[in-house]
């Protein structure tokens, strides 16, 4: 069975990428680069809202697969190049495919060494695509680990602060939870009657997935064990508490719209293996099952939303504020996780499925954020609040989008951040009061930071010198049409989302339902 | 000779003639472009007889032995012959430039030939399947080699040359004792009549293979083969003979002779100590020699400033993970999967690792070439300088170090997945960590070429043929570890053609 739409659309941007870095030459190069990269970035777009809205939701299940089934056709390791989307996987794609347009928009002033920046961007985009399409847990693996090299390199090359120190501590932080992942994969393939790779049963084609098979089976290595490696990797990439500490380096001194990526979907990976493996695999398996974590995970996710929250209180630097308050809604989406510790079905989805839109959310809402301090700092050249004031009456729009992004991400009604935290607060209250409670007073420290942010870099008085001087402040210019559709590209779904929320839950639902069993 | 003994011979016949050709045209014309041509050319004559043998095009595939049963064109040479043709294509075309240098021209066809004799002895040392055969085309194979190394009479040349010369000896003289010993204990040369009469011959319990005379020469033989895959103990002349000689020669070594010497040393132990009991024995044996090349290759790599004693090391290690597929042997499978598992893997391994170090040497030389600086600082700021060059470099690394999706990471996978059929669960731990340590010295290589600055800004770009030989390897490498089944399917068919390779 070979769909095509889905291999192509996770491989458009990497191959236009490398054509592009390969052979655009010449006096005018940049322009037609940047042209070009954009466009292929659009072109991903459309193919993803093809996926999402192609995805017929009645018929349910695993659809568009592209399947090849002798990929690594060797005994010890057999492993197929299976790619499909479930509703679990199709939201997360045109997410993907919103950002990566985004990032590459935003990334339009970009100047230095132009090509290999397009082209580590656009292969960043393909492999956090894959990592959402991926079927196979080999060829899951290789697209969630690939991402470190773009990553790496565009935080190094083009960032700014300590860009290669942040750069090297990602790549380590994620390298360390990646080999665990590995070993994990081997643990359960070589688990007798096993033998395959699967992550989903797919009954048309014959192929029965590891869910099933593990599901009772005596594994090799303790299930509480595997569960472990798996989760380690989750942890760090989403990241957790005690696990988070690359995040907010690598946020701070990544440019723009690698910042957007990297917040917008980078995390969601983590988010998406915790569903679809940690929970997925983990449900009837013999010795261990997640329930008898759900507590310990509701204390984590509770933890890193407080200590999240708290350390963004304190910060001064506007997109280290924003990168630690990643941390703090990431936290949300593990405490939706953690609403499979309940007994009733009802309230232990709406906490799974509030946890999958969470992740939605917070890629559009941080993604927005993300731009619009970037956007004020190219103006600015500082993002330390106590330097900045009065910058509303300069550039409104990037005032009103910044809020916009401020008041989703605190969670006002009508913004999507509202529904997605109501569900996760719905799903765990009943399972876990104390933890969802603590965790609630996070929405509160949430709308402190967010309104205290915006309230001194963009009301009150003008900024003084060290800060911004006179000069700057009198010629600074509000956003142009080149930055304001990123913007709005981001921006608008945080409303669509808000007012008509069924749009992804509906999505989410079916496949949650199918990971649930 | 019958026509069937020219028929299996035929590729060697043609490399052998195309020798004699090279070094003619070199004494006709004085044009080094036309040297390198022909013998680039004149591949392809052995090419076609070698694809001719492994499709049948014109006749049985299967052709069975030769010469007495001293020689056998089964898939599993093939496999490995086009492999070594592959190698020397890419040679020719990587020392295009560097046999027309002023200091080279005067022996330009002498380097040519020499290499394509040594390929010979290669090509026909993955067929024999008798030891006095393995032995003469060893030493056709390593002669050429101990010219090559020393053809610039160079100090370091010579050094080089006279420490390769040496040692080959050495390993040679291990290997006849090895001989000798497995000759004295079954009364015959031959690799399948030795396995018959080691199976009636009484054994001693609780010795390993049965004897005393049988262990002993299994020790000899490894030891002596184990100078040519460059593996711990037998590896100090690897980093020497890399920085000495001409780098085309380090890279054609670090490939062409590896691939040959773990062909012929799997031929051995799969056809000649072949019986399960026998297998476990020398799978231990690997096991230990696995762990110890690979944790002192990578160990060793870390402090090296040279590039080329670094990926002389770096050789040394990948020699390691592929010695994790070779003691992955299918009398200790666990699970249920079919048993060619540890072989299989070792082809893959090979074949990915020669696209991918055949592309990093090549990339070196080019570079090296025109820096004339042969330490790591010397790669600085090689993105500004060369960006094409370094991409194939960097690329060509970091499936050295196994990230995926490159082929080093495909093949280290596979092994490991083989390793862990086999029961060796301790071993692919180690080797999970080797990598781990790797990833240091191969990120320091990229770091400096990303990252640092150039102390000498100036551009520059490589020569055509060595650009397209690099860009070829580089391909190769990415077009097996994306699609692994292209390579994994050939080495299943490679495999099925040595019986003794499916049973147990």
């Amino acid at each position: 069975m070979f769909d095509g739409l889905l291999t192509i659309t996770v491989f458009l941007p990497a191959a236009v990428g490398l054509l592009v870095a390969i052979f655009a030459r010449g006096k005018n190069s940049d322009q037609q680069i940047r042209w070009i990269s954009i466009g292929a970035t659009v072109v991903t777009f459309v193919l993803t809202v093809m996926v999402f809205v192609g995805y017929d939701q009645d018929l349910a299940g695993v659809q568009m697969i592209d399947y090849l089934e002798r990929w690594i056709p060797i005994d010890a390791l057999r492993s197929s190049y299976l790619i499909g989307v479930d509703g679990l996987s199709a939201p997360l794609v045109l997410l993907t495919g919103i950002l990566g347009m985004a990032a590459a928009l935003g990334s339009w002033r970009i100047k230095k060494r132009l090509r290999e920046y397009f082209m580590w961007l656009l292969l960043l985009q393909t492999s956090v695509l894959g990592v959402f399409v991926s079927l196979d847990l080999m060829l899951f693996f290789i697209f969630f680990e690939f991402e470190l090299i773009p990553m790496f390199m565009l935080i190094a090359i083009w960032g700014s602060g300590r860009p290669r120190y942040s750069a090297m501590k990602f790549v380590l932080f994620t390298l360390a939870g990646g080999a665990f992942m590995l070993v994990g994969i081997l643990a359960i393939y070589v688990t007798p009657g096993v033998n395959t790779l699967a992550m989903v049963s797919i009954p048309e084609l014959g192929i029965v997935g590891v869910p099933e098979l593990i599901a009772g089976a005596d594994l090799v290595v303790p299930a509480a064990l595997i569960f472990t490696f798996f989760f380690i990797a989750f942890a760090v990439k989403l990241p957790l508490w005690p696990v988070h500490s690359w995040l907010p380096d690598a946020h701070t001194d990544a440019p723009t719209a690698v910042s957007v990526m990297l917040a917008g979907v980078l995390l969601k990976m983590a988010g998406y293996g915790l569903l679809r493996i940690s929970l997925g695999f983990f449900q009837e398996t013999k010795g261990f099952t997640i329930h008898d974590v759900a507590g310990y995970m509701a204390v984590v996710a509770a933890v890193s939303v407080i200590y999240g929250g708290i350390i963004t209180i304190r910060q001064t630097d506007m997109k280290r504020l924003i990168a630690y308050s990643s941390i703090s809604h990431m936290g949300f989406v593990m405490l939706g996780v953690a609403a499979v510790g309940s007994s009733a079905v009802e309230t232990s989805t709406a906490g799974l499925n509030g946890a999958a839109l969470q992740m939605f959310t917070h890629g559009t809402i941080t993604g927005l954020a993300f731009l619009m301090v970037g956007l004020s700092y190219d103006r600015t050249h500082t993002r330390h609040i106590p330097h900045l004031g009065g910058l509303w009456k300069k550039m409104p729009l990037i005032a009103i989008f910044f809020l916009i992004a401020g008041f989703g991400s605190l969670g006002l009604p009508a913004l999507s951040g509202f529904v997605a935290e109501i569900m996760i607060f719905l799903g765990t209250f009943s399972v876990w009061p104390w933890a969802t409670g603590v965790s609630a007073f996070g929405v509160v420290l949430a709308a402190g930071y967010t309104l205290w942010m915006v309230q001194r870099v963009f009301f009150g008085a003008r900024p003084t010198s060290p800060g911004i001087s006179d000069e700057v402040y009198d010629n600074l210019t509000d956003a142009n049409w080149v930055d304001m559709v990123p913007v709005i590209a981001l921006a608008a779904p945080i409303f669509i989302v808000g007012i008509w929320p069924s749009v992804i839950t509906d999505m989410f639902d079916i496949g949650i339902q199918a990971v649930v069993r | 000779m019958t026509a069937q003994d020219f028929w299996v011979l035929s590729p060697e016949i043609a490399m052998a003639l195309l020798a004699l050709v090279v070094i003619s045209v070199d004494l006709v014309t004085r044009s080094m472009a036309k040297v390198s041509t022909v013998a680039f050319v004149g591949l392809v004559v052995p090419l076609i007889l070698t694809l001719n043998l492994w499709n049948g095009w014109f006749g049985d595939p299967a052709t069975g032995p030769a010469l007495f049963d001293t020689f056998e064109a089964d898939r599993f040479s093939l496999f490995f012959k086009f492999i070594l043709l592959t190698v020397m294509a890419g040679t020719i075309l990587a020392s295009a430039k560097y046999i027309a240098s002023d200091r080279m021209k005067d022996y330009g066809g002498e380097f040519v030939s020499l290499v394509l004799l040594s390929v010979t002895g290669m090509m026909i040392l993955v067929s024999a399947t008798e030891l006095i055969t393995i032995y003469v085309a060893l030493e056709l194979t390593a002669l050429p080699v101990v010219a090559l190394a020393a053809i610039h009479r160079s100090k370091q040349g010579v050094e080089a040359g006279t420490k390769f010369f040496v040692l080959s000896a050495i390993s040679s003289a291990l290997l006849l004792y090895g001989f000798a010993y497995i000759y004295g204990y079954t009364g015959s040369t031959n690799l399948h009549l030795i396995m018959e009469r080691l199976a009636v011959l009484p054994t001693e319990p609780g010795v390993p293979f049965g004897s005393y005379a049988v262990l002993l020469s299994v020790i000899m033989i490894v030891a002596g083969f184990g100078f040519k895959m460059a593996v711990v103990p037998w590896q100090m002349w690897v980093p020497d003979v890399y920085q000495g000689a001409p780098t085309p020669v380090a890279a054609f070594l670090s490939v062409a002779s590896k691939a040959a010497a773990f062909a012929v040393i799997m031929r051995i132990m799969y056809v000649a100590f072949g019986d399960a009991n026998l297998m476990q024995d020398w799978s231990g044996l690997f096991a230990i020699l696995a762990a110890v090349t690979m944790t002192l290759g990578n160990t060793l790599a870390l402090s090296q400033s040279n590039i080329k004693r670094l990926l002389g090391y770096s050789t040394i290690a990948q020699a390691g993970y592929i010695l994790v597929g070779l003691a992955s042997v299918p009398a200790n499978q666990v699970g249920a999967t079919s048993a060619g598992a540890g072989p299989q893997s070792v082809l893959y391994y090979l074949a990915g690792y020669a696209f991918t170090n055949l592309a990093v040497f090549f990339a070196v030389i080019a570079i090296t070439s025109r820096t004339n600086d042969d330490s790591i600082a010397g790669l600085n700021g090689l993105l500004k300088r060369s960006p094409l060059l370094a991409g194939l470099l960097v690329f060509g690394l970091l499936s050295l170090l196994g990230m995926p999706p490159t082929v080093g990471f495909m093949t280290k996978v596979v092994v490991f997945g083989a390793a862990l059929n086999a029961n060796l669960t301790w071993l692919v731990v180690i080797g999970v960590m080797n990598t781990v340590i790797a990833a240091y010295y191969y990120l320091r290589v990229i770091r400096a070429i990303v990252f640092e600055d150039a102390v000498d800004e100036s551009q520059f770009s490589a020569d055509k043929p060595i650009l397209v030989a690099a860009g070829f390897a580089a391909i190769g490498a990415g077009v097996f570890g994306l699609a692994p089944f292209l390579m994994l399917d050939l080495a299943e068919k490679a495999l099925s053609i040595v019986p003794a390779m499916i049973t147990g």
